[in-house]
């Protein structure tokens, strides 16, 4: 079959993104054309401001080379823009009288820099800020003259304006509005801002509006209404964009502010398709990376026939390059009525945050000298979280809530370059932002594709997403509020969950062709998440799928870097006598196991089991009456108790005997992620129990519940959920808790991030305020446990799956034959 | 010239698995996909020596179980970001039996 014709016009960063998305999914569809006005191939826009600062060269903000066109067999036009499209003919013509025809077209004509026209705008020395032509001429004036005035003091001006300074020229900045950046600081960060810059020797003139532009041959000064006039040799005009949309509309298609898309980034033709700052979608227009990037996603997705993405609009948010000056927004930060606002004001320092909070929710955030916890904010903002339970320190950042002692650290900018950022991995700051940079990285997915960082436990990625900010600025494409499971879907995981009960999806085929699954059988990723939502899903009729378990849940032991496997029998509470410790001596001698420890979870861990002898070792366990203690699995693994009231001169009540009941309702309930218990006998704690997902306090008059805890890579103390005074209510309430948690948490998701993301007063109200609804969870959960309290070790030991634990053999093949 | 020998039936693969299959001194793993097509490659990870058989099969590819490499079953390439190669050999099913051609194995030993 002869391949459909795909053409391109504008080889800029939304459009080749949008190829490279296509490439991704479909790498033959199309012959692919691209047509680029531009003597250049494509190149980082947004790292303009750098080049002209002279903190970086042209070639090293281009993101694809011409061998890269030529290795993806896309035919490449520079430097020759289309002039007209025939709709009726499908067919385009450029400027040098070329002619193409296509089957489909894709626009991503970008935006003009606004030049406003008042008499002498068209003379020698006026220019806008957009290509690197325009910085070429920045910067050969900067050479030859003296006086430059930047007319626009927004983001782009001040950028414009601080490169020109750097390269030793004296700007004065003209500007409309009587305060800097209105659209997007409000008054006393635009107040701070103008202060610091006036102090890097920048002057300005507010509230003055351009009435001509002098000069015969070329730009000789500024005249304003009020009848001043300042020299100049060269005038920069900053004050907007406008799409690009000529072309769109000379060939008739629907445009007001832009080229009209819908959620498919369709056009009125529906074979002409449109991506970035050309396009106009549910009213708005975007002049920011990050959403065209979303676009060009979507945009691929129906361009591959796949047809299952949409683009519903971007939140953004900003940030200034220019180096010296921290400086963020996002949101709605101009408090609407009946809005509250947080604000810090530290003028000696030089800092300002302001949060607008609208039912306890981030609408907006301004920043200004202290930008550290932008991301972090602009997260809360964008997934709308509830920050009731920490809004009183919420302006000291998130490094306040807990921050596994990295501290200062996590101010990343101001690290060396071989500070070392991920822990797990060895990857040190320079690295990340040389791979950022070179590899022309925009997403936190792609660093962490790339080098490493953050991707092993995650807790540096903090980190990361602040050197990703502050390395491609503006350009930084958080990662969406509504996250796909994997790159399989365009579904999140609340909408898989939604589907899979909704739709009754009992197997994993059918929920692959149900929900359109992009790959035949899922990836790494995904399957495991499904296998459990099944599972949670349809306890007594999903079977379980042991090839989408990670290898230790399929082998029931934890994988070491040798290949061997670890071997925790469990011991409810903690509990054991002398005999179990005789049969667990026993299996060690008699397999002959390397080393014997003692675990954090109270409890003995075999290590250096070979994975045939697995099944073994679990037979002579299994006759000493243990079970598995799921030490590998997203499951519940141990309940932690001090010695209690029995023995402890302390204790209010019986935490061990407790800590065995509680172990023998939960155990063997796979979860999210590793569930941990604890029980303490007395406030003093000895458990541990306030750094568990559940941990029980004792009190002389009852039992305290805190939910939350972790000890992990974050450290984060619980909450206290309420307080009961049986034994038999904090039963109730725990599985009640844990069920609601296996029911709504995301795969991978631990009850920590869990509790902070629906809030604590939601599971309040779920497992403590609504009764009715508390029994049904603990039903359920009671339900679910009838089929999951069967000792995997046993099963296995009677014979159970063989072929996981016997290896094939040539020369048993050979002797057979 | 092709040694072929009998291994195992397809039937001992589970699909979308591995089995681990010793020859001598090499472990080798074999791969059945969704579709029922049989691979096998050293079991051994270029990045750790991590063992591939205990892997989480998907596609044409195997994602190793220590620090999540991914590698094609085909070709034993690396994908992504990340570089490396590993030996592959040559298997072949008929009737259900799978055959691996020990003559390869010598180049890999």
């Amino acid at each position: 079959m002869k391949k459909q014709k795909l053409i391109l016009i504008g080889n800029g960063m939304a459009g080749v993104r949008t190829l490279e998305e296509l490439l991704k999914l479909e790498a033959d569809l199309y012959d692919i054309s691209v047509f680029g006005a531009e003597p250049h191939p494509n190149y980082n826009r947004i790292m303009l401001s750098p080049v002209l600062a002279g903190e970086k060269q042209v070639e090293e903000i281009v993101l694809n080379s011409r061998e890269w066109y030529a290795e993806n067999h896309i035919t490449l036009h520079t430097g020759d823009p289309v002039t007209a499209i025939d709709r009726k003919a499908r067919q385009i013509t450029t400027a040098s009288g070329m002619s193409a025809s296509y089957d489909r077209l894709l626009l991503a004509t970008g935006s003009n820099p606004f030049i406003i026209p008042v008499p002498g705008h068209d003379l020698p020395g006026v220019v806008g800020f957009r290509d690197i032509q325009d910085v070429e001429t920045m910067l050969a004036s900067a050479r030859q003259y003296k006086k430059a005035v930047v007319i626009g003091g927004g983001l782009l001006g001040l950028e414009a304006a601080n490169g020109l300074k750097k390269n030793g020229m004296d700007v004065t900045v003209v500007h409309l509005m009587d305060m800097l950046m209105e659209r997007q600081l409000d008054k006393p960060a635009a107040t701070l801002l103008k202060a610091s810059l006036e102090e890097g020797g920048l002057k300005f003139l507010m509230e003055a509006q351009t009435e001509a532009i002098l000069g015969d041959q070329r730009v000789t000064g500024v005249r304003f209404k009020d009848g001043t006039e300042i020299d100049t040799d060269l005038v920069v005009m900053a004050v907007g964009i406008r799409p690009n949309m000529a072309l769109a509309d000379a060939a008739g298609l629907h445009c007001e502010r832009g080229i009209v898309v819908n959620d498919t980034l369709q056009t009125f033709d529906p074979r002409i398709y449109a991506v970035g700052e050309c396009v106009q979608h549910r009213n708005n227009t975007y002049g920011l990376v990050a959403p065209l990037f979303e676009q060009a996603k979507v945009c691929a997705n129906h361009l591959a026939q796949l047809g299952y993405g949409r683009y519903q609009g971007s939140v953004t948010s900003t940030k200034l390059k220019v180096t010296g000056i921290d400086l963020f927004s996002a949101g709605e930060f101009n408090e609407a009525e009946g809005d509250e606002t947080l604000v810090l004001q530290d003028p000696a320092q030089g800092v300002y945050k302001k949060l607008v909070i609208r039912d306890n929710r981030i609408k907006g955030a301004v920043m200004y000298g202290d930008t550290m916890d932008g991301s972090w904010y602009f997260q809360l903002l964008r997934e709308a979280t509830d920050i009731s339970s920490f809004r009183n320190t919420i302006l000291f950042g998130q490094h306040d809530l807990g921050d596994a002692g990295h501290g200062e650290e996590t101010r990343v900018g101001m690290l060396s370059d071989e500070a070392e950022i991920c822990g797990c991995n060895g990857v040190c700051k320079g690295e990340i932002v040389n791979a950022i940079t070179s590899q022309g990285l925009f997403t936190l997915d792609e660093v962490r594709a790339h080098t490493k960082a953050s991707a092993s436990c995650g807790s540096c990625t903090g980190m990361v997403e602040a050197l990703l900010a502050s390395t491609v600025g503006e350009g930084y494409a958080a990662t969406p509020s509504k996250k796909a499971v994997c790159g399989c879907t365009s579904y999140s995981h609340d909408e898989v969950r939604k589907a899979i009960s909704e739709l009754g999806l009992k197997s994993m085929p059918e929920l692959f062709d149900k929900l359109d699954w992009g790959t035949p059988d899922g990836c790494p990723s995904c399957r495991p998440a499904l296998n459990y939502y099944l599972l949670a899903a349809w306890p007594a009729e999903y079977r379980d799928d042991a090839q989408s378990r990670f290898i230790n849940e399929r082998a029931h032991g934890n994988i070491q870097k040798d290949g061997s496997y670890s071997v925790v029998p469990r011991m409810f509470g903690g509990l054991c006598s002398a005999d179990d410790l005789r049969a667990i001596a026993d299996v060690a001698d008699k397999f002959e196991v390397p080393e014997i420890k003692v675990t954090g979870g109270q409890r003995i861990d075999l290590f250096g089991v070979k994975k045939e002898q697995l099944p073994a070792v679990w037979k002579d366990l299994s006759e000493a009456g243990f079970v598995s203690g799921h030490a590998y699995g997203k499951a519940l693994r141990t309940v932690k108790t001090c010695v209690g009231k029995n023995w402890c001169r302390f204790g209010t009540q019986d935490s061990t005997g407790l800590g065995v009941k509680l172990e023998e309702l939960t155990w063997g309930s796979w979860m999210p992620h590793k569930f941990k218990l604890a029980v303490s006998g007395c406030p003093r704690n000895c458990a541990e129990a306030t750094i568990k997902d559940l941990g029980v306090v004792c009190v002389d008059s009852g039992y305290e519940l805190h939910i939350g805890g972790n000890g992990g890579i974050k450290v984060r103390v619980t909450d206290l959920l309420c307080k009961v005074e049986s034994e038999q209510e904090v039963l109730e309430y725990t599985g009640a808790f844990i069920q609601c948690y296996r029911e709504e948490a995301r795969y991978l998701e631990r009850t920590a991030p869990w509790v902070e993301r629906v809030s604590l007063n939601y599971v309040k109200q779920r497992v403590v305020e609504d009764k009715v609804g508390r029994k049904a969870l603990y039903e359920r959960f009671k339900l679910s446990q009838q089929y999951a309290q069967v000792d995997p070790w046993k099963a296995r030991a009677e014979g159970a799956e063989t072929h996981e634990f016997t290896p094939l053999s040539i020369d048993r093949m050979r002797a057979a034959s | 010239m092709n040694d072929w020998i009998p291994v195992t039936k397809l039937e001992e693969i589970p699909r979308l698995g591995a089995r681990k299959l010793q020859a001598g001194e090499l472990d080798i793993a074999l791969f059945r996909t969704g579709s029922d097509e049989v691979f096998a490659l050293r079991d051994r990870c270029p990045h750790r020596g991590g063992p591939l058989s205990q892997g989480i099969v998907h596609g044409e590819a195997v994602t190793c179980p220590l620090h999540n490499w991914k590698i094609d079953l085909q070709s034993g390439e690396v994908q992504g970001p990340d570089q490396g190669c590993v030996h592959s050999f040559a298997v072949r099913i008929e009737e259900g039996v799978v055959y691996l051609d020990i003559a390869s194995l010598e180049s890999a030993a």
